[in-house]
């Protein structure tokens, strides 16, 4: 067939199938904190990509450090927590200093993030200089684990997948099995009725805005085992973040994971019998064509409006 | 240092004939050329000091690879005042931003030119960069030093390419990789932009006509895409001789990332890059990139005398973790070439200047010796380095002088 044998284009498909669930999971992992903030609060937050890089720079800090106190085999995990307790921290303080101001001006915040992107854009330029840095990976993260001698499967692509499992069900079990969640969620549908009932619902914007911010962060940490760490970093993903979001249904976490695998695979299955480039266009006609006729995306909230 | 003490005052056109047999390389002093001599046109040149814009992205996507020829600009004339200055006269920096937005550099350029007269610019980086600015260039007859190697198929009499054009960097790494590799199929990759575009059909051209191998692949990233998955898995379909790559920025760490992940590292593939120098070894890390090559021609581990004394400056002024790329160097060459240019036409009449330079060789460049073309650009040689996991690439091969031909004929 096409002058490949059989077991070539066999492996070929586990290693493209691979790559499209690599793909899928770096989507789900980049868009999930703006699902939560954009998806739940309306915020269109466009610094989100810039917290992804305060996750970037958090691991390639620690990974400095790791390698100065020799532990850098297992450094990641704590990258990883850094990493969220950081964006997290910072998410707060600019809910409470800037966006709180704006919930009732939704362009207004649109512009307000943006700023914010540039300013922090610049702080990361300032501290850490305008070259590209890379956060040294441990040896176990390199290369590649091979089932048979001709499949591939990248090592470091196992490990965005694990995580973005693992942070999907961590947003999961805390939007609906958590208190907070329900809390969330109460806001979410009616807020003048949660202050009613005695929810703090300043409080749960801006632990929801952190929230998102944090995941953000963790995506950003994981990030720098397959590509790059530099100020301007976070303009890499933004677009695609908001894509798989508003594909998605904004309201809808469910809506995010079964965009981003949509997009994913399309795109992935496009760019290999297509050019790269073409299967992009193509991958972006269609999620435009489908949203000129379901312009809610995906999975419309079926809230009262 | 020689001195020539014999002359007083000499027009231009002898000294600038006398200086090309060699015979002036020392100091001038400013009373030996009156401002009102050697200024005619109104620029930005006093009795003791002469002004020289710098023109860089210092901010937005652009900086990470314009930084580095900031500083090495500025390297140039602090080395250049401390010697004394051009024909006596100290240079000013009059640095602006370009902000990686290419509307701002030729607002910038025209800035430079019309408000602060500066005598010369160092600047641009990007060929959409350049493209914004030499109309304003040209206009206003302004001078500009451009560092980058670039896709070729231009020349201004306003501009002095000193980084290398197209074919100077394809053809003799290609060659190289030919005969070195028995390679004969490629596959070509690049970010889709004029550069890597117009690249890959110089390239192409070549290994069909010229090498007798086969085009096997071709394919263009989007700027900014983190995504390499599918284009690996089609290459390891191929199984190409060789890779041929021209991905840059963002795209470039994370191609050499999921390579190497995908298990494609130099062990199992052979490929050639024209867009990796030690700056963005940086961001890629050493350990993603080792035994693949890269085509330059420069490369900061070269142990010419040089070489180590300018490394030895650049790290002394900007830090010791400061790497040097092929550009950077490029534009470490600028503030010199317009020094010699200057004093050569003795004057700083753009006119003069433009007219000075062609023909002048820059002995003590650090990437060797360099000589300036008619067509604005430089004979230079170029070099393939092979990178190890430290960062720093070793010269494994060093081509003889190449000659540019901006406009390649059965190339385009």
């Amino acid at each position: 067939m096409f002058g490949y044998s059989m077991a070539e284009i066999g492996n070929i498909v586990v290693m493209q199938g691979f790559s499209g669930l690599s793909m899928f999971t770096v989507l789900l992992l980049m868009a999930l904190g703006l699902a939560i903030i954009f998806g739940q609060m309306g915020v269109i937050n466009m610094a989100h990509g810039e917290f992804m890089t305060i996750g970037a720079y958090t691991t390639v800090l620690i990974s400095k450090v790791a390698a100065t106190y020799g532990f850098t085999n297992y450094y990641f995990v704590f990258a990883i927590a850094i990493a969220f307790v950081l964006a997290f921290a910072v998410g707060y303080f600019i809910e409470f200093i800037m966006i709180r101001h704006l919930y009732k001006r939704p362009l207004d915040t649109l512009l307000a993030t943006w700023g914010l992107s540039l300013v922090m854009q610049q702080i990361f330029r300032s501290s850490f200089g305008a070259k590209e840095v890379s956060a040294e990976l441990p040896e176990w993260m390199l290369g590649s684990f091979q089932p048979t001698p001709d499949i591939d499967i990248p090592i470091n692509g196992v490990f965005v997948m694990v995580l973005a499992a693992l942070v999907t069900f961590g947003v999961y079990m805390f939007m609906f099995k958590s208190r907070w969640g329900l809390r969330v969620r109460a806001t979410v549908q009616n807020r003048t009725m949660a202050g009613a009932v005695g929810i703090n619902t300043a409080k749960v914007d801006r632990v929801t805005f952190a929230l998102g911010c944090g995941i953000a962060g963790i995506a950003g940490a994981a990030f720098t085992t397959i590509a790059s760490t530099g100020p301007t970093t976070g303009t890499l993903y933004i677009v695609d973040s908001f894509m798989v979001v508003v594909f998605g249904g904004a309201a809808s976490i469910v809506g995010t994971i079964a965009s981003a695998f949509g997009i994913a695979q399309a795109q992935s299955v496009l760019q290999f019998f297509m050019t790269s480039s073409m299967g992009k266009v193509s991958t972006l006609l269609v999620i435009v064509s489908i949203l000129m006729m379901k312009p809610e995306g995906l999975f419309a909230s079926k809230l009262r409006k | 240092m020689s001195t020539l003490n014999r002359r007083g005052f000499i027009k231009g056109a002898m000294l600038g004939a006398m200086m090309a047999a060699g015979l002036v390389t020392g100091h001038a002093f400013a009373a030996d050329y009156p401002t009102a001599k050697v200024n005619t046109t109104g620029l930005a040149v006093t009795d003791t000091t002469v002004k020289v814009g710098i023109l860089h992205s210092a901010t937005g996507t652009m900086a990470i690879s314009e930084t580095g020829s900031i500083q090495a600009e500025k390297l140039a004339i602090e080395q250049i005042n401390a010697m004394g200055g051009i024909l006596g006269r100290k240079i000013e920096v009059v640095q602006e931003d370009g902000a990686s937005d290419w509307p701002t550099f030729a607002e910038k350029a025209k800035k430079l030119l019309e408000k602060d007269k500066v005598a010369s610019v160092m600047g641009c980086w990007t060929s959409a960069s350049r493209k914004a600015a030499l109309p304003v260039f040209e206009k206003d007859n302004g001078l500009l030093f451009y560092p980058t190697f670039y896709e070729g198929l231009e020349q201004s009499k306003n501009v002095f390419y000193t980084g290398q054009e197209a074919t100077q960097q394809i053809l003799a790494g290609l060659d190289w990789i030919a005969k070195e590799k028995k390679a004969k199929t490629f596959y070509l990759i690049g970010s889709d932009y004029i550069w890597p575009r117009t690249s890959m059909k110089i390239a192409r051209k070549h290994i069909e006509q010229h090498l007798g191998g086969k085009v096997v692949g071709e394919e263009y990233i989007a700027l900014g895409d983190t995504q390499f998955g599918s284009v690996i898995n089609k290459i390891k379909l191929k199984k190409p001789d060789v890779i041929y790559a021209a991905v840059v920025g963002g795209s470039n760490v994370a191609w050499f990332k999921q390579l190497n992940a995908a298990g494609l590292n130099s062990s199992k593939q052979t490929m050639l890059t024209i867009s990796v120098t030690e700056d963005e070894v940086l961001g890629i890390g050493g350990e993603n990139l080792a035994g693949f090559y890269s085509a330059m021609k420069y490369f900061q581990s070269q142990d010419n005398d040089s070489n180590k004394k300018f490394v030895e400056a650049f790290k002394k002024r900007w830090g010791k973790d400061a790497v040097i790329g092929d550009v950077t160097q490029a534009a470490y060459l600028g503030p010199w070439l317009y020094k010699a240019a200057v004093e050569r036409a003795g004057s700083f009449d753009v006119d003069k200047v433009q007219a000075a330079l062609p023909g002048y060789e820059f002995k003590d460049a650090p990437e060797g010796p360099v000589t300036v073309e008619a067509n604005h650009h430089l004979t230079t040689k170029l070099r393939i380095g092979q990178w190890g996991k430290d960062g720093q690439a070793k010269v494994v091969y060093t081509s003889g002088y190449i000659k540019p031909d901006p406009f390649p004929k059965g190339y385009q």
